[in-house]
């Protein structure tokens, strides 16, 4: 098993079997910001603090990414294995709405207002062989 | 103390493989000067920009070494939007009375990529592909077609009528009329939007002569004037390019509040535009500038360019020389090519794309990355 390395510090609970994104609320005026932000955007307060933001929300918009993206886009691939993917912002009920990658990337599996799952998958691998992690949302699966 | 123009200049945009931008920029502001009878020694101050081609103020190599003030402006795509408001405001303080703006660019071809620490993200963000301005522009239009109920067949509409426009215009990079049914099955680009919805980035240059009003008619036989600039950036909320998250409320865009402060500085109100410019980096967003420029309700958008409102002889013709999906987008000229079409329009020099009734205001609006807006209003 390679050793999983997040992206990013604090975008997300990890390792965990239950992850969740995380963000921050401003103690002042109790507005949620993602990824975490040690200020607040709204009022300019400097007291925040880390919160989960949870690890299910609905689809508020998407768009599907069909051509592969130039540099800073890092990926494994390449253009002949580049695959389309979505790309959307999901509300959470942490109270922000988070910019994701999207497991659906055809037209007809999205809508908006469809509930969607968190899910933290290997994105790349680095060149110490670490698989680098980040997350994606998919739709809920029916019960 | 108010503020004339009295030259305008265009490099014309597309592609120019034997120059570079910033020699394109010289172009522009040389067209500029003769336009105004004037020469560059006579130029008190300049405030220019450009993304991709160099530092504005080295075109003094291709100008000449007169020492005069010049400051590089940079905003993004609202770079043109932020110089021209410099040169106003250089202009209003009774500091000059006479310079120039300028505007160039040379990108390579493909999507933008710019690079999260530059606007304040980190490297995360473009390493998993969320740092496209196409994608935030699809975003922002599908949720929009969800809330007011715009079709699909308004973003053709728009984009018919661009090229269109463009068809008409001597200077336009695309010259080439496209069909509703050719831009409804050119490839998806980024859901809900297609190839012949997104403008592309170019090269060219353009460049603008203004003054002290009231020293005009010492130059110009056909001044207009520049009846307010304003600029204004994002609020918390307002649903923006390059944002990993939206806030739950979202506030109104930069474009209304840039929008509100023009109106309400230079007197009138949107009833009284007779011909515009609005960004149409998309045909999903000109519609929602439609709106945010206060020129339609939210939604309306639908009925009126089913009615040809936003054509040549329309009740509120938009982009007359194609926007930027028939010119391309050099970012660092693109919102001063705006105000040149405003000027030819209210010169009556249109030609095949004059806009009927003898047009005497203009308005000009441009938008750019990570949230900010500039608007002009023009007059006879």
């Amino acid at each position: 098993m390679p050793n999983q390395v997040p992206v990013h510090e604090g975008l997300f609970t990890w390792p965990s079997t239950k992850p969740q994104l995380l963000g921050s609320r401003c103690v002042d005026c109790a507005e949620t910001a993602f990824p975490a932000q040690p200020d607040c955007r709204s009022c300019g307060s400097r007291e925040t603090k880390i919160i989960e933001l949870g690890d299910c929300g609905t689809l508020w918009t998407w768009t599907i990414q069909t051509f592969m993206p130039k540099a800073p886009y890092k990926s494994d691939e390449t253009p002949e294995t580049f695959q389309p993917y979505g790309v959307g912002y999901v509300e959470m009920p942490g109270g922000v709405r988070v910019e994701s990658r999207l497991l659906p990337n055809k037209p007809e599996d999205l809508h908006i207002g469809m509930p969607m799952q968190l899910e933290i998958i290997p994105f790349r691998t680095d060149d110490n062989g670490d698989q680098i992690m980040t997350f994606r949302f998919s739709p809920v699966k029916e019960a | 103390m108010d503020v004339a123009i009295i030259g305008i200049g265009l490099h014309r945009f597309g592609r120019s493989p034997d120059l570079s931008g910033m020699q394109q920029g010289a172009s522009a502001v040389r067209a500029a000067l003769a336009d105004a009878g004037l020469s560059w020694k006579d130029m008190q101050f300049a405030y220019g920009g450009s993304q991709d081609a160099g530092n504005a103020d080295a075109l003094v190599n291709e100008l000449g070494l007169t020492g005069l003030q010049f400051t590089n402006i940079w905003n993004g795509c609202a770079t043109g939007g932020s110089s021209l408001h410099a040169a106003y405001s250089a202009i209003k303080s009774g500091e000059y009375d006479v310079g120039v703006v300028v505007g160039f660019d040379k990108h390579p071809r493909g999507a933008f990529n710019p690079k999260p620490a530059d606007w304040g993200i980190d490297e995360w963000y473009g390493e998993t592909g969320m740092m496209l301005t196409t994608q935030f522009f699809a975003l922002k239009t599908q949720r929009y077609m969800h809330e007011h109920g715009i079709t699909e067949e308004s973003l053709i509409r728009v984009s018919e009528k661009a090229f269109t426009n463009g068809s008409l215009t001597p200077t336009a990079w695309r010259q080439q009329a496209l069909s509703y049914d050719e831009i409804a099955n050119s490839a998806m680009i980024s859901d809900p939007l297609r190839k012949y919805m997104f403008c592309s980035p170019a090269e060219g240059g353009a460049a603008l002569i203004i003054c002290n009003a009231d020293k005009a008619h010492l130059y110009s036989r056909k001044p207009l004037f520049l009846k307010t600039a304003a600029v204004r950036t994002r609020h918390y909320g307002s649903f923006e390019v390059f944002a990993p998250s939206q806030a739950m409320n979202v506030a109104d865009a930069s474009t209304v509040t840039a929008s509100k402060a023009a109106f309400e500085q230079a007197g009138i109100g949107p009833e009284d535009i007779d011909v515009m410019q609005l960004q149409d980096t998309d045909s999903g967003t000109e519609i929602i500038h439609m709106a945010e420029n206060g020129f339609c309700e939210h939604g309306e958008q639908e009925k009126l360019l089913r009615e040809g409102a936003t054509g040549i002889n329309g009740s509120m013709p938009i982009n007359t020389d194609g926007g930027c999906l028939a010119n391309g987008e050099p970012v660092g000229a693109s919102g001063l090519r705006q105000v040149y079409e405003i000027c030819v329009q209210l010169r009556g020099e249109g030609g095949a794309r004059q806009v009927p009734n003898n047009p005497k205001v203009g308005y000009t609006h441009v938008y750019g990355a990570p949230g900010l807006s500039g608007v002009n209003i023009i007059t006879k």
